[in-house]
Parts: structure tokens; sequence; C-alpha cells
């Protein structure tokens, strides 16, 4: 039987493990207000865009010449995989599910003789993917030093993405992300950024009211394209990426939750087991006492 | 009041970051690509891209226009509406002249200091942006 200053030791720390893992879940939780908020913020920006350059792209997607961007190399040799995961740990299951979206996805690439790049952001994902696909990773972005991510730490990123396909080192690119759909729940989500890809929206997009075709263009439709689609990338990560802060944040906060939840279970077992073996202790020297007094 | 949305349209200024005005106003100036443009109501669709400068917003007649610097961005044009996406929009009351100037000279100080190529070409955008933003306060 486990003595009783060994109790009291483990209770103690898993005391203390309990006051930090609900001090996390605390910070994660308001972190995560700020985090929703930015992410709200930005939605309205990247649907307008959705909705201009989806009407625009209608109009010029069967012209020849189109831009790349839109229309894709006209291969699909070399696909390049965008990983956005977090820099810290300690949040569940958010970077594994994230990763393991992404490799389902690089196996079935390398299955059909694709050549595979990935392309990391943040830390974690990059540890995950380093030990299997080491020689494909090309780049990993490290914004461990970013708290409140604007679009100004973004638009390097793509910036670079864009210098690397304009210089046809591949011809798809895939992003995996989280999305946001509550604290309790992100939604691991493949997008699909180049050639773009626009979700068909029938019905919604009548809010607008006007197809493409009834707007006068200045400078042409094109030049406005070619303004656009490389802007479109980097909003597209810019929301990604909030999105994916905002779910870090609510899986840190449900995983620490239910730490702390089992940290207290846990205390309480130990403290039962700790009385009862005090007691179990104070009766066997009764028991010796009285049996001592009628030995005489 | 009637008359007063007979004669007005619904305007959005809208950066990546968030939403920054959403209101109704009688008249924008917008700098487009190809020349500033006035948007009334009931403006012919148009789509331009946006050149840096400054959007003069009328909120009604006879008011003083509020002033928006803008950067990289469209406009896009209906009836009714008009929509500007910019990269980056700072209302021009925010911006003090003096405070422009330091920060340009830090920039210039930056540059000198810059040791690798990624510095530079950072010290140097800083630079540009804020030239930019000096000639639209004036």
């Amino acid at each position: 039987m486990a003595n009783l200053k060994d109790l009291k030791n483990r209770i103690n720390s898993v005391a203390s493990t309990q006051k930090i893992t609900k001090a996390m879940k605390m910070v994660a939780a308001s972190k995560l207000r700020r985090a929703q908020e930015a992410a709200e913020a930005a939605r309205p920006y990247a649907e307008r865009m959705e909705n201009v350059l989806s009407g625009l792209a209608d109009s010029v997607k069967g012209v020849a010449g189109a831009p790349k961007l839109l229309v894709g190399t006209g291969t699909d040799k070399t696909h390049l995989v965008i990983v956005a995961t977090s820099e810290r740990g300690l949040c569940g299951g958010f970077n594994t599910s994230i990763v393991k979206a992404a490799r389902l996805k690089i196996q079935e690439l390398t299955k059909a003789g694709k050549t595979v790049k990935i392309l990391c952001i943040g830390r974690k994902g990059f540890t995950q993917l380093q030990r299997v696909y080491g020689e494909k990773i090309i780049e990993v972005v490290d914004l461990s030093e970013v708290k409140n991510l604007r679009f100004s730490d973004v638009s390097p990123i793509a910036d670079k993405v864009l210098g690397m396909f304009d210089a046809s080192e591949f011809d798809f690119v895939t992003l995996f992300y989280a999305r946001f759909k509550s604290a309790l729940t992100q939604i691991v989500t493949e997008q699909q950024l180049i050639p773009a890809a626009f979700e068909e929206k029938e019905g919604e997009a009548k809010g607008e009211g006007l197809k493409g075709s009834i707007y006068e263009y200045e400078p042409e439709e094109k030049e406005i394209l070619s303004t656009l689609l490389p802007r479109n990338v980097a909003v597209q990560l810019f929301r990604a990426l909030l999105e994916n802060a905002a779910s870090e944040q609510g899986a840190r906060m449900t995983a620490m939750d239910s730490a702390t939840r089992n940290a207290g279970d846990m205390i309480d077992r130990l403290t039962l087991q700790y009385n009862r073996t005090r007691q179990a202790a104070i009766t066997n020297e009764l028991i010796e006492i009285i049996s001592g007094a009628e030995a005489l | 009041m009637a008359k007063d949305q007979e004669n007005t349209f619904h305007f959005e200024l809208v950066s990546p970051e968030r939403l920054l005005m959403d209101m109704a106003v009688s008249a924008v100036r917008v700098p487009g690509a190809e020349g500033d443009f006035m948007v009334l109501p009931n403006h012919a669709p148009v789509m331009s891209t946006i050149r840096p400068g400054v959007l003069d917003v009328y909120e009604g007649e006879g008011k003083t226009p509020e002033q928006v610097f803008v950067r990289g961005g469209f406009a896009e044009v209906t009836p009714g509406t008009l929509v500007i996406l910019a990269e980056e929009a700072v209302l021009v009351k925010e911006l003090s002249k003096s405070n422009l100037k330091q920060k340009i000279t830090d920039a210039r100080e930056d540059l000198e200091d810059a040791k690798t190529d990624e510095d530079k070409r950072k010290a140097q955008e800083a630079i540009a942006r804020l030239t930019e933003l000096l000639t639209a306060v004036n």
C-alpha cells in the first residue's frame, strides 16, 4: 500500500498541474475571443472578393490567354501542399488532424505519380511531417513571432508562393487548415488556391444581382484579373490563417478544459485513497494498543 | 428624410482586416487607376482598380468630406452601392504630417542600417508607402 506521504505528494503535484491547465484554458478562452473577432472581421473582404472574382472569371474563362492563376498551367504534374498549423502544442488533436488530412492527400498524389512539394506554415506541422516527407518540404514559415496576425504578415508568404508559381515550380496549390466552426468543432478543410476555385453559390449570389458582363471595366477585364487574382491568393491565405488561429485557440480551450476536469477527477480519487489509507493506519494503531492492553 | 434617401447610396469600405465604413453617402470621389471619378447615386456599374490615393466621402450635401487614404484595391460600383476593397485604408484625419515625416526619417535610418537584403527591401517599401501617405495628406 502506498504510504501517506507519497499520496500527499501525488495530490499536490496533480493539483499544481490542474492550476496550470486551468490558467491555459482561461488564456485560450480570451485569445479565442480575439481571434474569432479577427476572423469574422476578415470575412466581408474575402467574400466580396470572391463574388467579384467569380463574376469576372466567368466572362474570361473561355477566352484564350486567360490568366494561369485562373485556368491552370494546363498540366498537373507538380503539386504544392500548404499545411497551416499552429506554433504551439497542447491543443488537443488540432495539429494532428490537419497533418493527417494533408498526409492522405500527399499519399494520394504520390500514388498518382505526381511530384509533391510541401510548404509548412507553423512549426508543429513541420515537426510532424519532417520525418516522413523531409525532402519534400521546400519552405517553413515561422509565425511564432507574430502575435496578432495582420495582412502584412501574410502577403510575403503569398508573394513567395506566387513567385514560385510564376517560375513554374508547380501547377496546383492546395491549402490545408482548420475552419473554425465553434470552440468545440474545427473542420479540417482542403482548399484549392491555384488555379482559383470558386464555390458555386446558386441563389446566394443574387444579392449583388448583376452579372459580370454588365459592368464597365476600367482597365480591361484581363488587366483587372491579373491584379486581382494574386491578391485573392493572399486574401484567401490570410483568411485561412485567421480561421486557423481561432481554431487553434478553440481546440486548446477544449483540450485544457478536459485536462482540468481529468485532474479534478484524479484529485478526488487520490484524496479518497489518502483518507482510506489514513483511516486504515489509525485503525491498525488502535488494534495494536487494544490488544497490547488486553495482553496485560 | 425621403429626399435624403433618394440622394444617397450605400457605401462600404473593406480592408482585409475589417469593415471600415458601412453607411449611406451622397457622393464619393474614387482615385481610379485611370483617373479619379466621382460616384453618385445611380452610377452605371463599373469595376475599376484603384491607385494609391485619397477617397473623398461625402455624407451629405454641404458637409466636408471624410478623407480616407487607400492603397491597392478596387472599386465595384452598382447603381445603389459602392464597394471598395482596399489592401490598406487609413483615415486621413488620423495621420499627422510631422508624425509621418518623423516616420520617414526613421525608415531612412533603417535603410542605412539594414544588413540583409530582406531588411533593405522592407525599409524601402516602408519609405515608399510613407511618402505616398505624405503626398496624400498634403
